[in-house]
């Protein structure tokens, strides 16, 4: 174990080095250029042994990695933003190929207008493909989900997108534990792929074509995968745990086991949330925060478990569907609450949109409302001018 | 260079029979030639289109050989994952076969929504052949026009009619695009000339790097021609010069067939209803248009060879 300063990028390149993947395919793009830049100078001076192919596009890195992943090497790439948008064909097909890709995925905002900062709309559009889906607050979070995916992805045989916050988490640097390369070399192990498009004497074809007959069957059995993921993600987390110390769930509770206004989050916007909970526990109001770091699978019980004890939550979306009914997270919080006898009330924050700050004052008006929920509006839009 | 007969008792033949491709078309010679040109096992990248769509409906799959599909327009994407998959588990000692590696597409899925992925994949210089199977339009999808559908082909997005001669430009030459990336290897076959493409896929299999073949071959349905007669058909393309047979390595042009006597291109068009309104009254000066052009890009590849 070491103690190093790095940003968010650096600190997911790093996670790759140690990982040390047989195929990298992956583009630059901005706020997750430096993750491929990085991990091309860990190439360039021989201290990986990955076939980087620096592909033409996000659409050719993804399929890159779908003949690479079938063809049983172990495979990752990063992107961002539009480029991530221009994988969106890929990776429903990732998924379904039941490939265990892990990407480094830096959250932008989507065109147009052409903005470069934080919001999720990119990661939140890809949230029905079949992804795993890992929020991370902090760098050392980046860090720890990406080497912990891997696992996870092999096991589960989906692939894994580990996200960060752009430029808030990804250019920020902070002070970051990393385990030694040989001990993320044992926690990763070998992979071991059931079935490999290289093994010549057992010849397989992947992807033909389903029709009416299989279909079906075959997105059940990836729906099945998905089920038993929180399973494995939990297994792995533990086992992660207990070399490093550093325990990982599928939320973090805030100060929630007695909360009567609770804040639900995801990303880098909890640290904000956090210093506004202890603010407002020390004049004796029962705040708390639920940070919610796996949204896909959305594990909707244990959530609901985690509220119980919330009479008004206020959910933060960082991306705006434009459907008229909230943000993604709201509706899945929302939904998930429905069979609970005691509602609380629950309310939508669509913030943050093209990197627009998360202020304290913001976060204080949020649970002012929370306190007086009579006259609110079940969907809001915190720090836009109207 | 592998005789036919050896052809047929030493290599694995890529493809069982039964699959549900139409009869007389030319793929399943062209998938045959290619792979069994190979003298160490393949592994396969397709597009979508007829070839992915008539070998692999599940639980069925016509491929002896490892197979994959991934979307339309990112075979060599796809293939060159492959590659880099190889080289890795090689490089670590965990594979230690030789082995080719191929990618077909149509034209849709290389001369149009593939070419990015196409270009970007022998810019970066992955040891693979791509070879198009070239019908010269979206058939698949019921005969939609392409890149590839030549000048006054009927198609049903670019269709004759009554003030129509069906398309209107060129046909894009993505053979000489391929030669411009300067790539090892290039070549123009025909399914007619079988042996010759044979000979061509052999020759690539034997040189590092990216390779490039495209293949003509007819369409019952879409060209409206003869299913018997799709050797024919095919031979008739290289003796009219509508396609003729040549090969780049490294830069250098070698015509590969010569007709002995070049026949007018009305002998090849008047196989295919593709195009019958040609032949028109009042359609004699578009006929002669494109007769004038192939000429004139018959004596372009007889100079670009003499270089």
């Amino acid at each position: 174990m070491r103690v190093a300063a790095k940003t968010g990028n650096e600190a997911m390149a790093e996670a790759m080095r140690q990982i040390n993947p047989d195929v990298v395919a992956a583009y630059p793009i901005t706020p997750a250029t430096e993750v491929v830049m990085i991990f091309a100078q860990f190439v360039a001076d021989g201290l990986v042994d990955t076939e980087y192919v620096p592909v033409e596009s996000e659409h050719s890195a993804m399929s890159a990695c779908v003949g690479a992943a079938a063809a049983g090497a172990r495979v990752m790439t990063g992107t961002s933003s539009q480029g991530l948008a221009l994988m969106y064909e890929i990776l429903p097909i990732a998924s379904a190929l039941r490939l265990p890709i892990v990407m480094c995925e830096v959250n932008r905002a989507l065109s147009a207008p052409i903005n470069i900062h934080c919001d999720h709309s990119d990661t939140m559009a890809a949230r029905d493909f079949g992804w795993i889906q890992i929020f991370s607050e902090n760098a050392q979070e980046a860090y720890d989900s990406v080497i912990q995916a891997v696992k996870i992805a092999e096991k589960v045989r989906l692939p894994v997108m580990v996200t960060t916050d752009g430029f808030i988490i990804s250019h920020c640097m902070e002070k970051i534990e990393m385990l030694e390369d040989e001990e993320v070399k044992a926690f990763i192990g070998e992979y071991r792929p059931a079935t490999n498009l290289l093994d010549i004497e057992n010849p397989v074809t992947i992807g033909a074509l389903d029709l009416q007959d299989y279909y079906f069957e075959h997105k059940r059995q990836t729906a099945e995968a998905m089920r038993k993921a929180p399973e494995v993600i939990m297994e792995v987390a533990r086992e992660f745990a207990a070399k490093t110390g550093r325990e990982y769930g599928f939320f973090e509770k805030y100060k929630i086991d007695d909360a009567e206004q609770v804040v639900v989050a995801l990303g880098s916007s909890a640290g904000t949330t956090k210093v506004v909970v202890d603010e407002l526990r020390a004049k004796g109001v029962k705040a708390g925060l639920l940070r919610l770091r796996v949204f896909r699978p959305f594990v909707a019980e244990e959530i609901v478990k985690a509220l119980s004890p919330a009479k008004t939550i206020a959910v933060l979306d960082r991306s705006e569907p434009l459907s008229t009914q909230g943000g993604p997270l709201f509706t899945e919080i929302r939904s998930a609450l429905y069979e609970q006898e005691q509602k609380p009330k629950v309310f939508d924050y669509i913030y943050g949109l093209g990197g627009r700050d998360l202020t304290l004052e913001q976060i204080r008006r949020v649970f002012v409302d929370l306190q007086n929920p009579e006259k609110l509006s079940t969907v809001n839009y915190l720090g836009v001018r109207e | 260079m592998v005789s036919l007969k050896e052809l047929a008792i030493k290599r694995v033949d890529p493809l069982s029979g039964g699959h549900r491709a139409c009869s007389g078309c030319g793929f399943p010679q062209i998938v045959r030639m290619v792979c069994m040109a190979s003298p160490d096992p393949v592994v396969v990248a397709c597009a979508t289109g007829c070839l992915e769509v008539t070998t692999t409906i599940f639980p069925y799959s016509a491929w002896k050989i490892p197979f994959i599909h991934n979307a339309f327009e990112n075979a060599a994407a796809t293939i060159s994952g492959v590659v880099a998959a190889y080289e890795a588990l090689l490089k670590k000692g965990k594979i230690s076969k030789k082995i080719n590696f191929v990618a077909f597409g149509g034209d849709g899925g290389t001369y149009d929504i593939g070419l990015q992925s196409l270009s970007g994949a022998v810019e970066r210089g992955h040891n693979f052949l791509y070879v198009c199977y070239n019908n010269e339009a979206y058939m698949n999808t019921g005969i939609q026009r392409s890149g590839a559908t030549p000048k006054g082909a009927n198609t049903t997005t670019e269709p004759a009619g009554k003030v129509k001669q069906g398309k209107e430009r060129w046909r894009k030459d993505l053979t000489e695009i391929m030669v411009a990336h300067g790539i090892p290897y290039v070549a123009q076959a025909t399914v007619g000339h079988y042996m010759d493409l044979l000979r061509k896929a052999e020759k690539a299999f034997t040189i590092e790097g990216p390779k490039f073949i495209n293949v003509l071959q007819p369409c019952r349905l879409g060209w409206g021609s003869d299913p018997a007669r799709t050797i024919e058909i095919g031979k008739l393309a290289a003796d009219t010069c509508f396609w003729p047979l040549y090969e780049v390595e490294n830069g250098v042009y070698r015509v590969t067939y010569k007709p002995k006597e070049i026949k007018p291109v009305g002998e090849f068009f008047k196989t295919q209803a593709r195009f019958r309104h040609l032949f028109k009254p009042g359609n004699e000066k578009l006929l002669e248009e494109i007769q004038e052009e192939t000429n004139r890009r018959w004596q372009q590849l007889l100079a670009r060879e003499k270089v």
